[in-house]
């Protein structure tokens, strides 16, 4: 029984932890399907959770913090989509710019706003928040249901982009967009505006996620804060094979891997640490090379569409 | 034949010369937003520009620092470089450069009684093969198993840093008796690279960096494998139709790239630190980034770049302590400076097919 109230406790963490991931991960599908290949969710999630600190700061609500951290999202989408289906221009080097705007960014304007001192403002962020009934079953309960309310929203999101993809013509026009562009222009179906959009809505969920770094997961904003997670959010969604319900999964099982490294560590095993908090890394790695050629990743991925 | 040539020449250089208008325009751009984002902190932009200019070539020590600051710049440009004249992207400079640094630590600390400049020697050779296989790891796992070697590159950056602080804070490297945490012990005199100008810390790195240069050129240029990188990089299906062994080439060429970044780490280490430090590098690896990108991949570029970046980095320092512009600034205007080389790149190509299907149209009619 005591185990199991351990293992519930350890299910509850990974869960939080995968949050990022999963939001992450989630609005790069959008990009992928529609053919757009973004390597700068480590940026875009960096910038986010200095804004979601920010908005929380000023106005003293974690949610419109949320909504500051969206905002800007959805501004490295634009600046993403113009540079990468207007011009046309190359959409790795763009990505990598991206992570180095936003590493600067953040860093700059925190510096700037909060100054270097060693007092941390107290900031409004996300609490627990106890499902009724549900989260009095035993482990489940414990597990699932007594989370902040944006790990709820982050599963929720899981069906409702699976719906919207698989079931909607509008999800179908995306996926058309990425396997084959010219076939969904001869259709009537407008390439650059769902690019457009699949990259700007993309990056408002990556934000989001950047934010709940800063606003669940911690309290406060750090520099490189993010360490990494945008670029495994890109391994998780070809671990996912490029479904909603894969990118879950993945979020969870790479995120596992942080909690044994943690589990470990307090029980003062003789493993460094340094080699417990490899493991994500170490583990996107292997994955990647066992599911790189098996993932049918969209046709027509990271290459510009020219009209005409 | 003799007209041919000249005719083609003409071509290449107009071409080369329209290549640098784009990489100085966009540079001056990028310097003009930053400049409205110091302003827009409040701070004059003209007095935080001097203050970083003063710092980067003001005195003798300025100017060293600037050498200082350019030398893992050319190595981490050129290893991004040639990975991209190839068709790849690597993405993995930093942990390359720390493991290129602990290998050259580790020999610079363990094998004794070696003459200077073979013991120098030495640890470039196991740094660059250090460098060489964390690299040919992305490789490797591309060609077996298709595995995006952006990706790859990018994680072990992650995976080198950490056990790079193993190695020093618990791990075999640590300084003996372990007091002191988060460094090795200092690498013999006889691997320690001697100053360039005397009173500064700049070191002969910086000429190993720039011999480095011209045997990128050569390697690119003039020879066959060069030749067929090249070609690889260009169209990989046709190099391969062609009977290009493209595989093998990937593997040469990420293990090229890979060892280039490690000498960025064994300079640092031979040249300024003297030993084995845990997050040694403020991201010269990024850096070369935008260093080669500016550069346009060529060696003349890339001294260029690594110029104007080395410079960003060693008056950075002055900026923040005269102007109170923080230095992560010098990040922001590197992204600006990316962001408008390739918009302006695509801008002009947008703007010569405009050009081309307009002259179509008048020749049609």
């Amino acid at each position: 029984m005591e185990f199991l109230s351990t293992f519930a406790g350890w299910t509850a963490t990974d869960i939080r932890l995968a949050t990022p991931l999963l939001l992450a991960g989630l609005g790069l599908l959008l990009m992928n399907l529609a053919g757009i290949l973004n390597i700068g969710a480590e940026g875009t999630m960096l910038i986010a959770t200095l804004m979601a600190v920010v908005g929380s700061y000023y106005t003293g609500s974690v949610w419109l913090g949320m909504l500051f951290a969206m905002a800007s999202g959805a501004l490295v989408g634009l600046l993403f989509a113009f540079l990468t289906v207007t011009l046309r221009a190359n959409q790795v080097v763009v990505g990598a710019a991206v992570n180095i705007l936003g590493s600067g960014l953040s860093a700059t304007l925190f510096r700037i706003l909060f100054g270097v001192s060693a007092n941390v403002p107290l900031i409004d962020v996300f609490e627990n928040c106890s499902i009724p009934v549900l989260s009095d079953i035993p482990f489940f309960g414990e597990a699932f249901f007594r989370q902040m309310p944006l790990v709820y929203i982050a599963f929720l999101m899981v069906p409702l982009t699976s719906y919207y993809l698989f079931h909607t013509q509008s999800g179908l026009n995306l996926r058309a967009v990425g396997e084959n562009p010219r076939a969904a222009d001869t259709l009537g179906i407008n390439v650059y505006r769902t690019q457009y959009l699949s990259i700007i809505v993309g990056s408002m969920i990556i934000a989001m996620g950047g934010a709940f770094m800063s606003t669940g997961l911690t309290k406060f904003f750090s520099e490189e804060m993010v360490s990494g997670r945008g670029f495994i959010a890109l391994a998780a969604v070809i671990f996912g094979r490029y479904k909603p319900s894969g990118i879950m999964l993945a979020a969870i099982v790479f995120m596992a891997g942080t909690v044994a490294g943690n589990v470990l560590l307090a029980s003062s095993s003789q493993i460094p640490y340094q080699f417990l908090t490899m493991l994500p890394y170490i583990l996107t790695i292997v994955v990647l090379a066992t599911f790189a050629k098996s993932a049918v990743s969209p046709a027509e991925l990271g290459k510009a569409y020219k009209r005409g | 034949m003799k007209k041919v040539d000249t005719v083609k020449f003409r071509t290449a250089s107009a071409d080369v010369a329209r290549q640098a208008l784009v990489s100085v325009s966009a540079i001056v751009i990028a310097l003009l937003l930053g400049m409205g984002l110091i302003a827009l902190m409040n701070i004059s932009p003209v007095k935080a520009f001097s203050a970083l200019i003063e710092g980067a070539f003001g005195s003798k020590n300025s100017v060293g620092e600037t050498l200082v600051k350019m030398t893992p710049l050319l190595f981490t440009g050129m290893s991004y470089a040639i990975a991209n004249r190839c068709g790849l992207t690597n993405l993995g400079m930093e942990g390359q450069m720390y493991i290129g640094a602990m290998f050259a630590a580790y020999a610079g600390i363990n094998i004794s009684g070696l003459p200077p400049v073979l013991h120098v020697f030495l640890c470039i050779v196991l740094g660059f093969i250090g460098g060489g296989i964390w690299c040919l790891i992305a490789g490797a796992l591309k060609v077996w198993f298709g595995a995006s070697e952006i990706i790859v590159t990018v994680m072990l950056n992650t995976v080198a840093i950490f056990l790079i602080e193993y190695m020093v804070t618990s791990g075999p490297m640590l300084e003996p008796p372990g007091t002191v945490t988060g460094q090795s012990s200092p690498v013999l005199d006889s691997a320690r690279l001697g100053t360039l100008i005397p009173g500064t810390r700049s070191h002969w790195g910086f000429v190993i960096a720039l011999f480095f240069i011209f045997l990128f050129w050569l390697f690119l240029w003039k020879s066959k494998k060069g030749y067929e990188v090249r070609v690889s990089g260009y169209n990989l299906q046709a190099a391969a139709y062609s009977g290009i062994n493209t595989k093998r080439n990937i593997l040469l060429v990420t293990f090229l790239a890979g060892g280039l970044a490690g000498l960025a780490g064994v300079c640092e280490v031979l040249g300024v630190q003297g030993r084995l430090y845990a997050s040694f590098s403020p991201g010269y690896g990024f850096d070369g980034i935008a260093v080669a990108l500016i550069g346009m991949n060529s060696p003349i570029g890339i001294v260029v770049g690594a110029l104007l970046f080395g410079a960003f980095r060693s008056g950075g320092n002055r900026m923040q302590m005269r102007a109170q512009v923080p230095d992560a600034i010098v990040s922001v205007i590197q992204a600006f400076v990316i962001i408008a080389v390739v918009a302006s790149q695509m801008v002009l190509e947008i703007w010569n097919e405009h050009r081309l299907k307009k002259l179509q149209q008048s020749k049609e009619a």
